[in-house]
């Protein structure tokens, strides 16, 4: 409170260094202090992650191959990347593919995670928490261990779900299930792709949603209650509107993470040779990694197009995170 | 009328019952796949008369996993062993430089300090997937001028692999750090300690569950890390990770499912105990303040 009488100015300028006692040398060390303690981390990420970035929009604007990394001079090019990029069929279906999968991923999972965290917070407590544990087990699995299992249940000739539709009746099913290959088209590889993911997603929506639900004070359903509001009415006009920022950022730390899908495509199209199934993050590796000889210049065109489309996604997840304080 | 009521509540309660089993049963069937694949004898696992339970109970598959050469050169306890160097050697690295940030951020004010936290925050978000060429090309020069590999060698990975962990660390325990009680801190340097004593003796203590915690989570994005490991270490097999060793069982002709699912588990195991450890800061530490629980 006695901090009211000093004037603005006055208190302006002695901002970040609440003591002003010692002599000068004792104040500047209290005003390096911050920036010493960052610096390790400052220097970390600006060469690996912050140099890299400018390496990547530097290589998207030149002819960038295998002789360019071995030390040759690489040599501008303009926009000729891009141009041939934003041209190619083969990248709006890759990119389509992307938005339709990734869309995909989300609803489900959103849809999914939201519906089973309801769930958990109306079971009683003996249930919640084996369902609850159950959950876990999904969500802890290694990304790379579950796309193992599910190319396994889909396996061509012992999967156990092409088992089970061979052994279901024909007139349900169809036939032609006993080496049924689910791998190959993406018409059938994508909705796999799809369910591992979301396997592995919908947990942590779900146990969100219930720490949502749970943090909502009892007081307003019974306000709600003497109001004489109905369940679907309480849920709509009490539930829905508390839980909007955490449905926010849900949303969009799954729009990210659905859009960056790499490994589990990797292990279900076995490697990245099967250009038809190919998604953003794969595309960008075939470029660099899988072709001969290699394109960098080309794979870091396409890569900055997806940074660019995430970053924008992300400075919506930063309104929402410096609404919520986090940034002060 | 008081019939209806009650058998329609009757059925309400049994359906989501028979929800909550079918979900749980999505949810653990798989993880328990793995581990009936991986305990049954090959037999069983490539025939088309599958069972639910394993007719018989056999270790061979992870015996094969453990002692075999799947590479000409390397063993399991090479993977492991790697897995772990890196995934530690990292998480170690990254947890005391995400200290000292956290303490920076949590206890100064200074002039670029809501700069520094828009920066994590939003290189965070930057898909290593897009990264992945530039890194690459990165690691390889930087390794040519200071005449040392850093690409086909766990170093590269390992210092990808701190930056990778440092903005979501650093997040997280300045959360921790901010939740200690300034006092205690005073009353020490009233007391004559020094920032350092200050720092070890007072916060350090306090603030050791939650870094420890913090550490859990980024221990267990290092341990399932693939792309990166995949691309830079593509070249040197003695380097592999676990989880790129893994992808080798996908042999040309056939696939050994047993032994995929035997080391796919051996993967798995350390990753639930740890989960397990910290399942209730995972939700508060990916969610930031959404949920106030």
């Amino acid at each position: 409170m006695t901090q009211t009488l000093e004037r603005p100015s006055s208190a302006h300028k002695r901002k970040g260094n609440g003591a002003n006692t010692g002599g000068l040398a004792t104040r500047t060390r209290r005003r390096l202090t911050p920036y010493l303690l960052i610096l390790p981390a400052l220097i970390i990420l600006s060469l690996v992650l912050l140099w890299p970035i400018v390496q990547m929009v530097w290589m998207s604007l030149h002819d960038y191959g295998l002789r360019q990394l071995m030390g040759d001079e690489a040599e501008w090019n303009g926009f000729a990347h891009y141009t041939s990029v934003l041209t190619d069929e083969r990248f709006w279906t890759i990119f389509r593919n992307t938005i339709v999968v990734c869309l995909a991923m989300v609803l489900l999972t959103m849809l999914l995670g939201t519906l089973v965290g309801i769930l958990l917070n109306k079971l009683p407590g003996w249930a919640s928490t084996t369902l609850g544990l159950g959950l876990m087990l999904a969500w802890a699995t290694p990304v790379i261990s579950a796309a193992i299992v599910y190319r396994w249940l889909f396996d061509t000739r012992y999967g156990l779900v092409n088992t089970i539709l061979d052994a279901l009746p024909n007139w349900l099913v169809g036939s032609g299930w006993a080496e049924f290959n689910w791998f190959n088209d993406p018409g059938t590889l994508f909705p796999i792709l799809i369910i591992t993911v979301v396997w592995q997603s919908f947990p942590f929506v779900a146990i969100s949603v219930l720490a949502g639900l749970k943090s909502i004070p009892g007081e307003l359903y019974e306000a709600a209650r003497m109001d004489g509001a109905n369940a679907w009415r309480t849920f709509w006009n009490v539930t829905v509107p508390m839980l909007r920022p955490l449905f926010a950022l849900l949303l969009i730390l799954q729009v990210i993470w659905d859009f960056r899908i790499f490994t589990q495509l990797f292990i279900l199209a076995d490697g990245v040779d099967n250009r038809e199934v190919a998604l953003l993050p794969v595309y960008i590796y075939q470029l660099g990694f899988a072709s001969t000889p290699p394109n960098y210049g080309m794979g870091s065109a396409i890569a900055v197009i997806m940074t660019v489309l995430v970053l924008a996604i992300t400075a919506y997840y930063l309104r929402v995170m410096i609404r919520q304080g986090e940034v002060r | 009328m008081n019939n209806v009521y009650r058998l329609r509540k009757i059925a309400g309660s049994v359906g989501m019952y028979a929800a909550a089993a079918a979900v749980f049963v999505f949810a653990v069937f798989p993880v328990y796949w793995v581990l009936a694949t991986a305990l049954r004898p090959t037999g069983e696992i490539f025939t088309r008369e599958p069972t639910v339970l394993p007719r018989e109970i056999t270790f061979e598959h992870f015996e094969r996993v453990i002692s075999g050469v799947l590479i000409p050169g390397t063993s399991f306890w090479s993977f492991l062993t790697n897995s772990l160097v890196v995934t530690i050697g990292s998480v170690a690295f990254a947890a005391l430089v995400s200290l000292f940030a956290a303490v920076a951020v949590a206890r100064f004010r200074f002039r670029l300090r809501s700069a520094f936290i828009i920066m994590l925050l939003v290189i965070q978000m930057v898909p290593i997937e897009a990264l992945i060429i530039s890194l690459f090309v990165n690691f390889f020069h930087l390794g040519n001028t200071l005449d040392m590999e850093l690409v086909n060698n766990l170093s590269g990975v390992f210092v990808v692999y701190v930056a990778v962990m440092l903005p979501i660390t650093i997040l997280m325990v300045r959360n921790f750090v901010a939740a200690v009680p300034k006092e205690l801190e005073e009353a020490a340097a009233i007391d004559g300690a020094n920032g350092w004593t200050v720092f070890w003796r007072i916060l350090m203590p306090l603030v050791a569950p939650g870094l420890a915690a913090s550490s859990i989570f980024a221990f267990i994005t290092a341990w399932n890390e693939f792309l990166v490991a995949f691309t830079f270490l593509q070249n040197n097999s003695g380097a592999y990770t676990l989880p790129i060793s893994l992808q080798y069982y996908f042999g040309a002709v056939s696939i050994e499912w047993g032994s995929i699912m035997a080391a796919s588990t051996l993967l798995t195991v350390p990753v639930m105990v740890f989960f397990l450890l910290v399942q209730r800061r995972m939700v508060s530490g990916l969610t930031m303040g959404a949920v106030k629980g």
